[in-house]
């Protein structure tokens, strides 16, 4: 990892040996929030007042002995900040400040972070680009003609550029570790259940998961560890003890199996980002990992059992922004049901209306069999193929992305052929494993591709270290065009 | 099964979202493709499968993520309208609900 990356480790390492203050750190950080916003639209919040009192604060002795103890870090506006505000990206939300912390923002300040700023999202978190967006698109800063991925495309654009070290965003489908791999970064997506949703604005309920972007496989491990465990507030959190997932770093990989599924690096994928994988494959064998092939049978499916469930789901969950109580509200409706007609169609965008149309269409009266119900049964298959890989393997590897970052307006009108943009990541979320996506070298025009690794539930320690061996090995040289000084 | 226009004014009343004719016409194709697309999954005979509701323990159970029904503090009165459109009285306004007898057929 070249000087110039300004990991957590750095960071941390400057601000206890005396030669920097959080408040020199979190300065550095708004100024490039700040400067950089023109290019990229990564923060929908600067919170340049917020970020240096809690700076100065920290400065002072607050927070003494955080493993995060003065880290800027910057949160996906669709997680809860007190005294921030949280549009979700959409225009419903606009203005809209929660009354409380999510728990991992609780668990991030008690670790000493500062929070720098909300970030750019597609609406609802629901998008591949980051274009659905209310307040217009996040530029990649390896080429700001191209998408960051999405839906959290503003965390990742604001960790690539280095305008902090790490940052959370969401995922249902593949929302972080997509645009991690579109922007040349480390993307975590834990086990569903490690991490708690309280504060997490809810899109399908069964897949969503606090995800977390870093330069570096080391900084995502420790900000996970610092947001994993058991919440009461969320009872899908489950009650298994938070390994430490920094420690278990290192080491050498002989005896580590591999999987490759073959039969999902055809049709589709960019033969770029097949070398680049291949690479990838090639290089865990001399590194002295096994390399296994396994198959998948039902990975296929993944999309359309995906976009069943994921549009269900949100249609449930979308239904509480009805003018009501928070939020935008249409102006004077006649009746209530007008208000509430007005105050969707007005505050929501079209992908959100077209996802709550599919929801709604498919758990409407006499389809819930057909669909709903079919799509979870297909989700078990996909399950039962990932649990019969890791007979044979310790994480299965493939591509994170079918292609590298994609032109703005190039998908916009094809919602199928941004949907497939989710191909590889989207299993994991299916199957509730975790995965991480680690950037392994660029196109031939510049662009940065990703391979994951998927690993075994509660398995996040096997593919950390995993991940973090080949970053050893193979540390991304190049950097991108737009980032902090 | 294919989606009319009809049906998607259909879906769109059931959603609450009240949809222009641009976006009819836009709306009723894609929505068409996506539901061909995942119609796929007919191809696979299920009717012995489980679905897959909930997460997976580390010893590989189903997770059953159910809590005691329970009263417990919760925001209070004055930040849960803190953010309302248009509050009054300790509650949340809203345009009429009852309609007239007249009225009523548009309900």
């Amino acid at each position: 990892m070249p000087s110039s990356d300004r990991t957590i480790e750095l960071i941390s390492s400057e601000i206890s040996g005396g030669k920097s203050t959080a408040q020199t750190v979190a300065a550095r950080s708004l100024d490039a929030a700040e400067r950089l916003n023109g290019e990229l639209n990564a923060f929908l919040q600067i919170d340049r007042v917020g970020a240096l009192r809690r700076a100065k604060g920290l400065d002072e002795g607050a927070g003494a002995g955080g493993a995060l103890r003065g880290v800027p870090v910057a949160l996906k506006d669709n997680i809860c900040v007190r005294g921030m505000q949280a549009t979700c990206g959409s225009s419903i939300l606009a203005g809209y400040h929660p009354p409380y912390d999510a728990t991992v923002t609780e668990r991030l300040n008690a670790a000493g972070a500062v929070v720098v700023g909300k970030t750019n999202c597609d609406e609802f978190a629901m998008g591949s680009s980051n274009e659905n967006s209310a307040y217009g698109p996040v530029r990649n800063p390896w080429d700001t003609r191209r998408v960051p991925g999405g839906s959290s495309g503003g965390s990742a654009a604001a960790v690539a550029a280095r305008i902090v070290p790490a940052a959370l965003g969401s995922e249902t489908g593949g929302s972080v570790r997509q645009p991690a791999a579109l922007c040349g970064i480390v993307g975590v997506k834990p086990t569903y259940g490690r991490v708690s949703r309280y504060g997490l604005v809810a899109f399908g309920s069964s897949l969503d998961q606090v995800s977390v972007f870093g330069l570096t496989v080391r900084d995502a491990a420790l900000v996970l560890r610092t947001i994993a465990g058991r919440d009461e507030r969320d009872s899908t959190t489950a009650d298994v003890e938070v390994p430490d997932y920094v420690a278990g770093l290192g080491g050498d990989l002989k005896g580590a199996r591999i999987g490759v599924p073959r039969a999902l690096f055809g049709e589709g994928l960019d033969a770029d980002v097949r070398a680049r994988v291949e690479g990838a494959v090639d290089a865990y064998r001399d590194l002295g990992a096994e390399v296994v092939d396994v198959e998948l049978p039902h990975a296929k499916y993944s999309i359309a059992v995906y976009y069943i469930i994921a549009t269900a789901e949100a249609s449930s969950n979308l239904a509480r922004y009805d003018g009501v109580r928070y939020g935008f509200r249409a102006e004077d409706p006649k009746d209530l049901r007008e208000m509430y007609r007005r105050t969707r169609e007005e505050g929501f965008g079209a992908e959100v209306k077209r996802r709550i149309m599919l929801g709604t269409y498919v758990l409407s009266s006499g389809y819930y069999d057909a669909y709903y119900l079919k799509a979870q049964q297909v989700r078990t298959l996909i399950q039962r193929d990932f649990l019969s890989a890791f007979e044979t393997c310790d994480a299965v590897l493939t591509p994170t992305t079918p292609t590298p970052a994609f032109r703005l307006g190039e998908k916009t009108d094809d919602p199928l052929s941004m949907y497939l943009s989710d191909i590889y990541t989207c299993m994991a979320n299916l199957a509730g494993i975790p995965g991480v996506s680690v950037p392994c070298g660029l196109t031939p025009s510049g662009l940065p591709v990703g391979f994951q690794l998927m690993g075994r539930h509660w398995g996040e320690p096997d593919i950390l270290r995993l991940a973090h061996a080949y970053e050893q090995a193979h540390p991304l040289a190049e950097r991108p065009g737009v980032m902090a000084e | 099964m294919p989606i009319t226009e009809s049906d998607i004014k259909k879906i769109a009343s059931l959603a609450h979202l009240e949809i222009t004719d641009e976006e009819l016409r836009t709306l009723a194709p894609q929505v068409a493709a996506i539901v061909a697309y995942v119609e796929q999954l007919n191809e696979l005979d299920t009717s012995a499968v489980e679905p897959a509701i909930g997460g997976m323990t580390p010893e590989g159970e189903r997770t059953r993520a159910v809590r005691e029904d329970a009263t417990r503090p919760s925001l209070g009165q004055e930040l849960a309208l803190e953010q309302a459109p248009e509050p009054a009285h300790g509650h949340f306004r809203v345009p009429k609900v009852i309609a007239s007898s007249e009225e009523k057929e548009n309900f």
